[in-house]
């Protein structure tokens, strides 16, 4: 057991009990305080996978951004002050029959798939590669995801404005 | 037994359970987004850890990037859209939303 | 002039008619002057008629003009060939004069008929039926395949219906329609039977390529008796349309219609047809064909001539020696005497057209009085008619210096050469009874009518002549009668030009074997021309030996004839009732027409009326009851079948129903509309998919 795991079993800790929070939460602000700490957690597991760039941008697009914009969501359709902020659910014994099913169906494939391991040389920072290869192999796409996002920007504006 | 791409991929299959179980049980919409917010999040991992673990170069890390982008376009399409259902019903609960039956 | 021109302008000829008839039919009851119209198109079609025979004879005289068009065809693919239906003109110097005739009289009928119809109800329509009858005769004439000819023979059988049902608010008019009609039909199924025959062996219509098929050796059946037979099945048509025995009985009723029609059609032209006819196929009648036409022509000539002694109708009398007059055509023919069987037809249709036109005048003068027992002394108030109705009358008995004996004394002489060429004697001697009789009949018309004391003052009182449009046309037609226009030679008619020029002599087409010896062609190959039999040297001599003999003869009879008329009728030395007395059951069988429509509607009526009463009995019990016994069977089918469908089918149908229904009713619980329980169905049916296919 040395540090690596430690902080592994550490950050998935927070991940998947925030998640749970998140998931079985009645009161929808709470929830998406606790999704906070499911995106940092992910974040840290990111960093643990040698994945620098990619935990700032988790940090700093869904922390900064997303969030945000889901905490106005609820806002913006829930009067705070009001009980209605607290929500039920549905479905409930039919979908933790199918999910538990589901989820122990995968588990089991997973953990007994036979992956064939290669571990990659660690190089920080990945910045540089990242940037080269945006501009370079993935430059069409680059474009393209400038595109969607600025038609997604008008068609939100768009749809709320109706 | 150390962490290896085993562990990444239960946290990555858990927190995926999760989001969909936020899906179908919530009824509140926001809270059916940030279940399809925590599905993203797994898949994401997933691709870094197999960035990781099968030496297939960054293109992992780029796709992480590029889904990331995506559903930062998705939330706010999303979410416009249920300003709309809300304007138009004034609820977003979804089992309340049963036009489709008819 | 080309030939086209000719043929151009005999379509115009055929088609002005028609126009008339369309305009004047269609127009006939809104616009009242609409017959105008129709009098200005025949006189038109009149003068074209005129100008064809003039360019015919002037500039084509010895060429038969003809013209063709696939009127459809069929294509054999197996064979590759194709079998044509063709429609088609062709101008001989006959069809020239025929067309002439039949354009002339048609005109001069249609100016008489403006006064003689003048106050009818259905003045236009008139005159439309006569435009149609022109076009269909014009058709008859200008034809060069027999369909053709028949589908017009057709349509003057038609337009005489029409016309011989004219008034038929009369009930006689209209079953004279009827029956001329149905006589009718009779003979054309003869001919039309003929027809079949000769497609079948021949493949064409056409009257020149059959005649060159038949010259080549082809025959109906490979027989000269099966040819004998078509040409005598052919000749019914003749039969029925000439009126000749055993048909003839419908001629004398259609006088039913009005006068003029009369004159047109059952005096001049259309009974002509027949005659026509007859000189279109001479080229494929055998010896035996013509032998039977001959006779059939005997017997109507005599026949219809004994009946006209004793009637009492003055157009009766003039229907009877129409037949009497087309049977001598008919013989003439049978008789080999083609040329003068033509002649005959042309100088006919003058005078016996002005003869009914006369007798038309009459009638219109005396308000419609048809019997001349009522009539006398007119001869002083209409002189015109009565010195018209001379000349013809002169011209029908066959006295010298009129058309009539040009050509009448060449029928006789015919018959005699004919008698001393082959051994038939009955020919020459009928004829000249005919001829006696002929003479008698006639005289003792005008001399009933014209002569002598009014019998019945009131309408002699109120009698007058006729007005200019009725009497020029008798002049004019009296004046072809007389020999000039014909012949320079009075007695001669050899030298004339009709005779020497305009008719081409008939060729014979048929097999050697089957002709009369006399038509056999000479042996003399060297000049190796195909000349006609008229111009063999025993023909030649048969005629030359015959020719005074038969005028005397024939003159002999025609006088005696016309003073024993005057005998009888003008100084009544005899008295004819008291003859009449004498041989009651002879003068009985006369005046009864030889009992022929008795006979008829006892035999082939009552036979045809019984027949068709069996007929309806087995119609209302048998097919009735066939027809009744389906429809019960079919009626109570219907109803077990009904109720196997509503219990069965529908039973079937309804459990579908309410089983789906059932099944909707279940599955309608998990369509809920939420998109959350259909994402929990889908979970489940993929983690049911991923078991199955661990």
């Amino acid at each position: 057991m040395n540090y690596y795991d430690i902080i592994f079993y550490l950050f998935a800790a927070v991940t998947l009990l925030s998640a749970l929070m998140v998931v079985t939460n009645r009161n929808i602000v709470h929830s998406a305080f606790y999704l906070l700490f499911t995106f940092f957690g992910v974040a840290g597991l990111y960093v643990l996978l040698a994945a620098d760039f990619i935990a700032i941008v988790q940090l700093i697009v869904y922390v900064g951004g997303i969030l945000i914009l889901l905490l106005f969501g609820v806002m913006l359709t829930n009067k705070i002050t009001n009980v209605e902020i607290k929500t039920g659910t549905i479905n409930l014994v039919p979908a933790v029959i199918g999910i538990g099913l589901f989820a122990g169906a995968l588990l089991a494939s997973v953990i007994n798939a036979p992956w064939k391991i290669n571990i990659a040389e660690k190089t920080f920072p990945t910045t540089k590669i990242l940037g080269t290869l945006l501009i370079q192999e993935y430059l069409l796409i680059f474009e393209l995801l400038g595109i969607i996002l600025l038609i997604a920007l008008i068609g939100a504006a768009s749809i709320a404005r109706k | 037994m150390t962490v290896g791409l085993t562990h990444f991929l239960v946290v990555s299959t858990l927190l995926f359970s999760m989001g969909l179980y936020a899906i179908i049980t919530r009824k509140n919409a926001i809270l059916v987004l940030m279940g399809i917010e925590l599905i993203l999040n797994s898949a994401n991992i997933n691709f870094v850890a197999f960035s990781r673990f099968g030496n297939f170069g960054y293109s992992g890390h780029l796709v992480a990037l590029f889904v990331i982008v995506l559903a930062a376009a998705e939330a706010a399409i999303a979410l416009a859209i249920v300003l709309n259902i809300y304007k138009n019903m004034s609820t977003v609960n979804v089992d309340e939303i049963d036009n489709l039956r008819d | 002039m080309y030939e086209s021109t000719l043929i151009n302008l005999s379509l115009f000829i055929l088609l002005l008619p028609l126009l008339g008839f369309v305009v004047t039919l269609l127009l006939g009851k809104k616009v009242k002057s609409v017959f105008i119209f129709e009098n200005l198109i025949i006189i038109l079609t009149f003068f074209s008629s005129v100008y064809l025979l003039y360019s015919k004879l002037a500039n084509f005289r010895t060429t038969k003009i003809s013209s063709e068009l696939e009127w459809f065809g069929f294509n054999n693919f197996i064979t590759g060939t194709k079998l044509s239906i063709n429609l088609g003109f062709m101008i001989d110097n006959i069809t020239a004069i025929m067309l002439f005739v039949v354009a002339l009289i048609s005109m001069l009928v249609h100016l008489y008929s403006i006064e003689y119809m003048k106050g009818d109800e259905r003045y236009n329509r008139y005159f439309a039926y006569l435009g149609i009858f022109t076009f269909s005769m014009n058709g008859i004439v200008l034809t060069n395949n027999i369909l053709m000819m028949y589908i017009f023979w057709e349509l003057v059988g038609l337009s005489s219906y029409l016309l011989i049902g004219f008034w038929f608010e009369k009930k006689t008019a209209a079953d004279a329609g009827k029956k001329a009609f149905i006589v009718n039909r009779i003979g054309d199924i003869g001919m039309f039977a003929g027809i079949l025959i000769l497609f079948l062996t021949y493949q064409t219509f056409s009257f020149d390529k059959i005649f060159s098929s038949i010259s080549s050796g082809v025959l109906p059946f490979n027989s000269d008796f099966w040819l004998t037979v078509t040409g005598i099945l052919l000749f019914c048509g003749a039969i029925g349309k000439s009126a000749q025995f055993p048909l003839h009985v419908w001629l004398p009723d259609a006088m039913e219609g009005p006068t003029p029609v009369s004159a047109l059609i059952h005096a001049a032209t259309m009974v002509a047809a027949g005659v026509y006819l007859v000189v279109r196929i001479f080229g494929l009648l055998t010896a035996d064909a013509m032998l039977f036409i001959g006779v059939i022509g005997m017997i109507s000539a005599f026949i219809p001539a004994t009946i006209a002694l004793t009637q009492n109708d003055i157009k009766k009398v003039l229907a009877y020696s129409t037949v009497s007059q087309l049977g001598y055509m008919i013989m003439a023919l049978g008789v080999g005497a083609y040329q003068f069987a033509f002649f005959h037809l042309v100088t006919h249709a003058f005078f016996k057209a002005a003869l009914f036109l006369g007798s038309g005048s009459v009638i219109h003068a005396m308000h419609h009085e048809q019997d001349i027992r009522k009539m006398g002394g007119l001869r002083n108030k209409m002189p015109l008619t009565y010195w018209t109705f001379v000349i013809s009358s002169l011209a029908i008995s066959g006295i010298p210096l009129t058309s009539g004996f040009l050509s009448k004394d060449g029928i006789i002489a015919s018959s005699m050469a004919f008698a001393n060429l082959t051994g038939h004697y009955l020919f020459p001697i009928f004829s000249l009874v005919v001829a006696l009789l002929t003479a008698f009949y006639m005289f003792r018309l005008i001399i009933l009518t014209f002569h002598g004391e009014p019998r019945d003052i009131h309408k002699f009182e109120h009698a007058h002549e006729s007005p200019f449009l009725m009497v020029m046309p008798l002049v004019l037609l009296a004046g072809l009668s007389i020999f000039i226009w014909y012949t320079p030679n009075p007695l001669n008619s050899e030298q004339g030009w009709i005779l020497s020029k305009w008719i081409e002599k008939p060729t014979v087409f048929t097999p050697e074997r089957s002709r009369f010896d006399f038509m056999k062609s000479s042996s003399d190959e060297e000049n190796n021309i195909k000349q006609s039999y008229l111009d063999a040297e025993v023909y030649k001599e048969a005629m030359h030996s015959a020719h005074y003999p038969a005028m005397i003869l024939s003159e002999l009879m025609a006088i005696l004839g016309i003073l024993f008329a005057f005998i009888v009728y003008q100084w009544k030395k005899i008295n004819a009732d008291s003859i009449a007395d004498k041989i009651k059951p002879l003068y009985n069988f006369s005046l009864n027409k030889w009992y022929f429509d008795e006979i008829y509607n006892k035999t082939f009526v009552a036979f045809t009326i019984g027949l068709s009463k069996v007929l309806a009995w087995f119609d209302a019990k048998i097919i009735d009851g066939m027809v009744n016994g389906s429809a019960f069977l079919t009626k109570h089918f219907s109803f077990f079948i009904g109720n196997f469908d509503k219990y069965v089918i529908d039973g079937i149908v309804n459990f579908t129903a309410y089983f789906n229904g059932f099944i909707g009713l279940l599955v309608r619980r998990i369509q809920t509309g939420k998109v959350q329980s259909y994402l929990a169905l889908v979970i489940f049916s993929l983690v049911i998919l991923l078991f199955i296919f661990k």
